[in-house]
């Protein structure tokens, strides 16, 4: 009888564990997010925060942006060939990019990045007591550690998904031109027709969905980290494993919360 | 122009001790770690909380700072309880504290001279001063401590463990706090420098007036730096009076911790179990 409720035992706690863990992330959030309207403001903190996650992160989110581009033109080249429709190519590349590739690739990029490096940073200030000193220099380490990086995080992420839309597009341009022998006129004039304010503002929200979680998911895995060095590493994995599984679930949501026929 | 750290705040009635401790309690996972603590800590002297490792002395400065919630029991500074406090008032209260931690716990993402800079403008009195005028203050104060101004522009890595400490202590003194706490400030530093923490130590209580709360292993510190020992075991004070008397308390369990004595009523486990036998 016990071996046959051993599952639903399993179940139970895992269940429960989650909860209890979207739980504690959940108050976490909010008590960062509350950290904006309070004094003092860390406007200085805020901006290096800025550069490393925006700004540092460009030639990654570039690269990626110009290949995931050159590969939706090549790839989809091949598939409207046979149906005589290779003039779609434009259009497709636009779409994919703006609607998604962009600011999923971008995110998983900077989950990679940044996440890791946000756990480290604070994970590190944990187990060397830096933290704790926050506190007895009576300065909260939510709102001066935090706070900071859950505001870059939104802002920078949007910035740097339309320099990969851009970057992207033009990526796709490069082959289709290039390498496909299509005009440049009617490749350009194919992107603009496909190319719409709604795909790009739902991509950019997304962008700054996956910005928050991201800085959200380091500063917490971070923050609670146990265990000197091991327990740092644990807190990076963690972060990069479950920003980049929640990006994409997140992707759907959104997708679906933003759908248009 | 540069500022000294002021003398300890007058208390309503001189005999009320700047710190009271009772009954405070804490357990983690069903296992009791402080079982009620009592303690006083008198102003403008210096007390020295010994005890074996695990037995919660980090533990109960941290209920102290408010860093850990206890389960039960007050925690007065002046006849004030901090435990509940609104976030303001333990803010107003850390204030008066300054704390050296056992590792210092310097911001390695931060210059020495801004690691002091740091606290001067998180406690110190003349926070909104401009930045020169705090940095002369920041350089008084690593003098204080008996480092030279060539160490501020350093990263907390590049300086040896005694200086990294001294530095904290800078650091922890830039608030000009009238109460000091120390987690084992002289671990891992060789007699010299230990001595030489000790002085600074003793100094603050003697020069700057400020009351002082420290955890060691160190019996030398204690002589050194204690006006008051107290020992923490099970969960509890067990001995508590003037320093001088720690070495010859007459209770069981002290005197087997400050001889080191592997025979007593202190368990040594199975470890040291063998090595009574081989002896």
């Amino acid at each position: 009888m016990r071996a046959l409720s051993l599952p639903f035992i399993f179940l139970g706690r895992g269940v429960l564990g989650g909860l209890h863990h979207a739980g504690a992330l959940s108050l976490f959030a909010l008590r960062g997010l509350a950290g904006v309207v309070r004094l003092p403001f860390y406007g200085q903190i805020i901006l290096s925060c800025l550069i490393e996650i925006g700004f540092l992160s460009l030639p990654v989110v570039a690269l990626t942006a110009i290949f995931s581009g050159a590969v939706i033109a090549l790839q989809s080249y091949s598939g409207f060939s046979q149906y005589h429709a290779q003039n779609a190519v434009g259009g497709i590349v636009v779409m994919a990019i703006t609607k998604e590739l962009g600011p999923v690739l971008a995110g998983l990029m900077v989950a990679g990045r940044i996440g890791a490096a946000i756990a480290a940073q604070i994970g590190a200030m944990r187990v060397t007591d830096q933290i704790d000193a926050l506190s007895t220099l009576a300065t909260d380490p939510i709102k001066y550690l935090v706070t900071p990086r859950l505001l870059a995080g939104i802002l920078a992420l949007p910035f740097l998904v339309l320099i990969a839309d851009i970057l992207g597009i033009a990526g796709g341009f490069i082959v289709a031109v290039g390498k496909l022998g299509f005009s440049p006129a009617l490749y350009i004039h194919s992107t603009y027709a496909s190319l719409h304010t709604h795909d790009v503002l739902v991509g950019l929200l997304k962008a700054a969905v996956f910005g928050f979680l991201i800085a959200l998911l380091g500063c917490y895995e971070g923050y609670h980290s146990r265990g000197g060095a091991e327990g740092v590493g644990r807190a990076a994995t963690a972060t990069v494993v479950t920003a980049s599984i929640l990006i994409l679930a997140f992707d759907y949501l959104l997708t679906d919360l933003f759908f248009t026929a | 122009m540069t500022t000294v750290p002021h003398p300890p705040q007058q208390t309503a009635a001189t005999d009320q001790p700047r710190l009271r401790i009772r009954g405070l309690k804490k357990s983690f996972n069903g296992r009791t770690i402080l079982n009620g603590i009592d303690l006083d800590v008198p102003a403008g002297q210096s007390t020295v909380i010994i005890g074996g490792s695990g037995n919660g002395k980090s533990l109960l400065l941290r209920c102290i700072l408010g860093l850990i919630e206890p389960d039960a029991g007050t925690i007065e500074i002046d006849g004030e309880n901090i435990i509940g406090a609104s976030r303001s008032r333990r803010e107003a209260l850390l204030r008066r504290i300054g704390m050296l931690f056992q590792n210092a716990a310097l911001f390695d993402s931060m210059s020495v001279l801004d690691n002091i800079l740091f606290g001067l403008k998180a406690k110190g009195p003349d926070r909104n001063k401009d930045r020169a005028s705090q940095e002369q203050e920041a350089l008084h104060l690593l003098e204080l401590v008996g480092l030279g101004p060539y160490v501020a522009p350093l990263n907390p890595a590049e300086l040896s463990g005694g200086m990294q400490k001294r530095v904290g202590l800078a650091r922890a003194l830039a608030g000009q706090p009238d109460i000091l706490f120390f987690d084992e400030p002289t671990t891992g530093l060789d007699p010299i420098m230990s001595a030489v923490i000790d002085g600074l130590i003793s100094n603050c209580v003697t020069r700057l007036g400020s009351t002082a709360l420290t955890i060691t292993h160190d019996m030398t510190s204690v002589t050194r730096i204690g006006d008051h020992a107290a020992m923490l075991y099970g969960g509890k004070i067990i001995w508590h009076g003037p320093a001088e008397t720690l070495m010859n308390s007459g209770n069981p369990i002290v005197d087997q911790f400050t001889h080191g004595r592997l025979e007593g009523p202190i368990p040594t486990g199975s470890l040291t179990a063998g090595t009574t036998e081989k002896r």
